[in-house]
């Protein structure tokens, strides 16, 4: 993406970033925003990057937040990877910030912030606003503090409460700049602070203030209204939908097409606990949230429920993805389904928790006691979530299995368009709980998928036991014999492995299926690789891009597709676990591409690496 | 014929197929036997039991039920049960666990079933010591306890489980013997009744590791000097001829034991399931200086879990349209590209 002229007025796709303190509302600008940009009819991606601190102090640099929106007129498959335009709310922000902005980019500062006191805070020795460091910039200037407070005196707030109202005043100012209607956003306020009719006033006063502001100031030269032309996007309903979001609709339906219950117990964490809360705002359907006393209790809970014939549901981080692993291999052990979402952060231990990572893609696939494997499957985009929520619950129901649907903070977090799929299309898969007692053994499989029998407590005549210690093959009795243990543990693989038939062959991306350079990878980085092989390819290089949704097992057709090109490269947020293993799996050489610093991929960095690639083939 | 009537239940119906792999001599035999003979006259279908245990010897239990059974993982029995009771409020569940398990372990997840007051049976098999791991001492072992982890002399106190139960909200509270099948049977039948968490401490003897652990309570010799059994309404008196009983000192508020003939009975406590102080007297009553209290200790029936979560989502569900996945993903802003 070359740095769009700001002489101009017209732009194809612009990346803004609205920066502050955790305390300033940064998020609920940006959302308002996209959501303006949405209406707009612009292509979009955000990018919510916020500390792990809930109020930082203020001023200081590891209490800013940030939101980033990329809008464009062409299609948008991330947030962007330099800013054009950057707003901060203080110094600390500036100074955290600045680096990222393209030299000629727009700066938006808040001067009523820039005190000897912030200034400290921040780290800069003198006021960058006196000296030549913002040269390189289009500067706008206004002590947006004072202007607000100004803007909402009629409504007698407190000082406090008055200057809280900034961020809106700043959005009124980026809505026009941009050419956006404020109407959502002024319905929103409306909604969000119904109960306090006076602060929602104050808030769409100083949204007007703002606006009004951009009309009548005399700004840098040639920066005016920009227009960004709408994008061409295929006719349909559409909305912006988070990760998080998309994830729980998305086991809410797959629920529906199973014809299950689910039961959802989780425990807070960051950043999964999204998913917690989302689900307990839909008691419409039948989905009972129960949050447990600890990671444990949440696993074991919703495997409970999966024995008692609703879908237990659970979620986590990779912490607390460890402190389940004895139990979900408890739900290995006796074949019982069950749906793990593990949403990615930063790691080891409580490491980034608020950033984004795809170091537990081991822990996935590997991390729990003795022979277990399990179905593990990631979600590409925050979109994406709602398809993949769907398969896993298809997948858990009919093996009788645990499954891992792996997401990451990035996708929870993130908002993109989405066009609505119409949800009779999805093609129902109801479960049938076995209710014939004649020859009932709760050891009975399907021949065909190898899954265990699923009989409910409550149905008469199959009363049973299930537990951890080994079970007999025929009778599901507790079983010590060698033999059988061999054969259970065979049989075991042999369900996971077997799987394959059921899941689809790998489609390409983009590009041909065999050439000189494959780019690789799963989970969130998909739009960057996406945007970096298609750039390649208007370069005239024969590069595709392969995005894998089944990572355990792995689709049938991946081995033949990785031995089709000349070089492979896998680019995952991590030290290097996917291609560990595509290379146990098919004994390919393949080149990483790694990167763990807590924020996505740029795809510039993508794009240098797949230069890099091809000039090893030359 | 009326098919409920024909198949009224026998113990039989509760044995299982499998064959009981405890050690001979331990007292889980005993409960095993009372819990299926008390079963028939709970007036629940079979195929509505549903026993859940976590790891030890007491946790072997569901295998010997024909009824429903999930034997987990240790100490996660309250998780598992709460999840089993949230997916079909219409089951009977049991859980069955030991001092290690529920107290050690899954410490956590006894306090917070019990805090929640989880529609439930928790029945907690106390031996005060490891058995399936060989004999190791456990958090109820008396100080001393001399075992293969502790060969001086275990020096941690012990913990009271009656007293966690009580500290942890529990609303129904009581303590039996495995090998007293008339006591153990109604202890357990109240705690059927009881709506909520019933927690339900058994003592059990390991006649391996820990023999004669509750000897002086157990023994018709001793017995009688050395436990009180409380009733409703009735004096805490015991003794051989009901000579002795419980009094709380009014200028010391302490409990103390007096010669009823000194006092008279008028001064001697009464018992009252409901009084949560008197509950917390009996349950700290300690051998030597006093006698053991058996029997239901505490009862004073609140709502419970499941039932609230439920009310809870009929009366959101009373608010709200049935939910439509179509109109779920058509909720909030959306636009319409042409």
């Amino acid at each position: 993406m070359s740095a769009p002229n700001l002489d101009l007025n017209t732009l194809q796709g612009v990346v803004v970033r609205f920066a502050g303190d955790s305390g300033d509302g940064m998020q609920l600008t940006g959302t308002n925003f996209t959501q303006a940009t949405a209406l707009y009819g612009n292509d979009l991606s955000t990018f919510p990057d916020f500390p792990a601190e809930i109020r930082a102090p203020a001023g200081a640099t590891f209490g800013v937040s940030a939101f980033q929106i990329y809008f464009a007129s062409e299609e948008v498959s991330t947030a962007g990877d330099d800013l054009d335009v950057l707003i901060a709310m203080n110094p600390a922000a500036l100074i955290t910030n600045i680096n990222d902005l393209v030299r000629g980019g727009l700066i938006i500062l808040d001067t009523g912030t820039f005190t000897a006191k912030n200034l400290g805070r921040a780290g800069y020795a003198q006021n960058p606003l006196q000296d030549d460091s913002l040269d390189d910039y289009r500067v706008i200037k206004i002590d947006i503090s004072k202007q607000v407070v100004e803007a909402v005196k009629p409504f007698g707030l407190s000082h406090k409460f008055a200057v809280r109202c900034k961020n809106m005043w700043t959005l009124g100012l980026v809505l026009w700049l941009f050419d956006r209607s404020r109407k959502a956003t002024t319905e929103a306020l409306a909604n969000k602070f119904a109960k306090t009719p006076q602060i929602a006033e104050a808030n769409i006063a100083a949204l007007n203030a703002g606006h009004a502001y951009g009309e009548t100031a005399e700004f840098p030269a040639g920066v005016d209204i920009y227009k960004i032309p709408k994008a061409v996007v295929e006719p349909g309903q559409y909305r912006n939908i988070t990760g998080s979001d998309a994830l729980a609709w998305g086991l809410i339906a797959g629920g529906q097409l199973a014809d299950l219950n689910l039961v959802f117990a989780s425990y807070p964490i960051t950043p999964a606990s999204s998913l917690l809360h989302s689900l307990s705002t839909h008691k419409e359907f039948d989905v009972v949230t129960f949050q447990a006393e600890d990671e444990i209790a949440a696993v074991c809970a919703a495997i409970g429920a999966s024995f008692a014939g609703s879908l237990g549901v659970t979620s986590s981080s990779g912490p607390g993805i460890a402190l389940k692993a004895e139990a979900i291999a408890l739900a290995c052990a006796v074949e019982l389904p069950l749906v793990i979402v593990s949403t990615q952060r930063g790691g080891p231990s409580t490491g980034l928790p608020t950033k984004t990572e795809q170091s537990d893609l081991n822990q996935a696939l590997f991390g729990r006691h003795a022979d277990t494997p399990l179905p593990v499957l990631a979600a590409r985009s925050s979109a994406d979530c709602f398809e993949v929520a769907i398969e896993v619950i298809r997948i858990a129901t009919k093996y009788m299995t645990p499954v891992i649907l792996l997401s990451d903070g990035y996708m929870a977090n993130a908002a993109t368009p989405w066009k609505i799929p119409d949800f009779n299309d999805f093609e129902p898969f109801p479960v049938k709980f076995h209710t014939e007692s004649e020859g009932f053994s709760p050891a009975q499989r399907d021949p065909e998928t190898l899954a265990r029998v699923w009989a409910k407590p409550g149905t008469p005549g199959l009363e049973h036991r299930i537990g951890g210690i080994e079970r007999d093959f025929e009778t599901g009795d507790i079983s010590y014999d060698a033999a059988n243990h061999q054969k259970m543990t065979d049989v075991r693989k042999a369900k996971i492995d077997g799987m394959v038939r059921d899941i689809p062959d790998q489609e390409i991306a983009v590009g041909e299926a065999s050439g000189k350079l494959l780019v690789i990878g799963w989970g969130s980085t998909y739009g960057a690789l996406l945007q970096a092989v298609k750039r390649a390819r208007l370069a005239g290089h024969q590069v595709s891009h392969v995005h894998v949704r089944h990572l355990w097992p792995l689709p049938e057709n991946l081995g033949e597709l990785l031995a089709s090109f000349d070089r492979i490269l896998v680019p995952e947020m991590n030290t290097g676990q996917f291609i560990n293993l595509l290379r146990s799996q098919y004994l390919v050489d393949a080149k990483g591409l790694h990167k763990v610093s807590g924020q996505p991929f740029k795809i510039s960095e993508i794009e240098d690496a797949i230069y890099e690639e091809l000039e090893l083939i030359k | 014929m009326n098919e409920a009537v024909s198949q009224k239940l026998t113990f039989k119906d509760f044995e299982s197929d499998q064959e009981v792999r405890w050690c001979p001599g331990c007292g889980d035999y005993a409960i095993l036997k009372t819990i299926q003979k008390t079963l028939p006259e709970l007036d629940v279908p079979r195929e509505n039991h549903v026993f859940v245990s976590g790891i030890g010897c007491s946790s072997r239990f569901p295998y010997y039920m024909n009824a429903y059974g999930f034997h987990t993982i240790h100490g996660r029995a309250p998780a598992v049960a709460t999840g089993i009771r949230l997916a079909n409020p219409d089951l009977d569940v049991w859980i069955i666990t030991g001092d290690g398990d529920s107290l050690s372990i899954g410490g956590n997840h006894t306090m917070h079933v019990l805090r929640r007051n989880v529609n439930l049976q928790l029945l907690l098999f106390n031996n005060e010591i490891y058995g399936l791991t060989k004999g190791q001492y456990s958090p109820t072992s008396k100080v001393g306890t001399q075992s293969p982890s502790t060969p001086d002399g275990s020096i941690d106190k012990p913990l009271i489980p009656c007293a966690f139960a009580l500290g942890a909200g529990a609303r129904f509270i009581a303590r039996s013997i495995d090998t007293e099948v008339k006591h153990l049977a109604q202890v357990l039948k109240r705690g059927h009744a009881h709506t909520g968490a019933s927690f339900i401490e058994i003592y059990q003897n390991c006649h391996v590791y820990n023999d004669g652990a509750f000897e002086t309570v157990k023994n018709k010799k001793t017995a009688s000097d050395h436990r009180i059994d409380v009733q409703q309404g009735e004096p805490l008196l015991f003794g051989k001829e009901k000579e002795k009983g419980l009094r709380l000192n009014p200028g010391t508020l302490k409990t103390e034991v007096v010669s009823v003939s000194d006092v008279g009975l008028n001064a001697i406590l009464v018992h009252d399931e409901t009084n949560k102080t008197l509950a917390q007297i009996l349950i700290d009553l300690q051998e030597p200086e006093f006698p053991v209290a058996f029997g239901v200790l505490y009862c004073n029936p609140a709502s419970a879990f499941v039932t609230d979560l439920y009310d809870q989502y009929s009366d959101v569900r009373g608010k709200r349209e049935k939910g439509d996945v179509n109109k779920l993903l058509r909720s909030g802003h959306t636009w319409f590209v042409d």
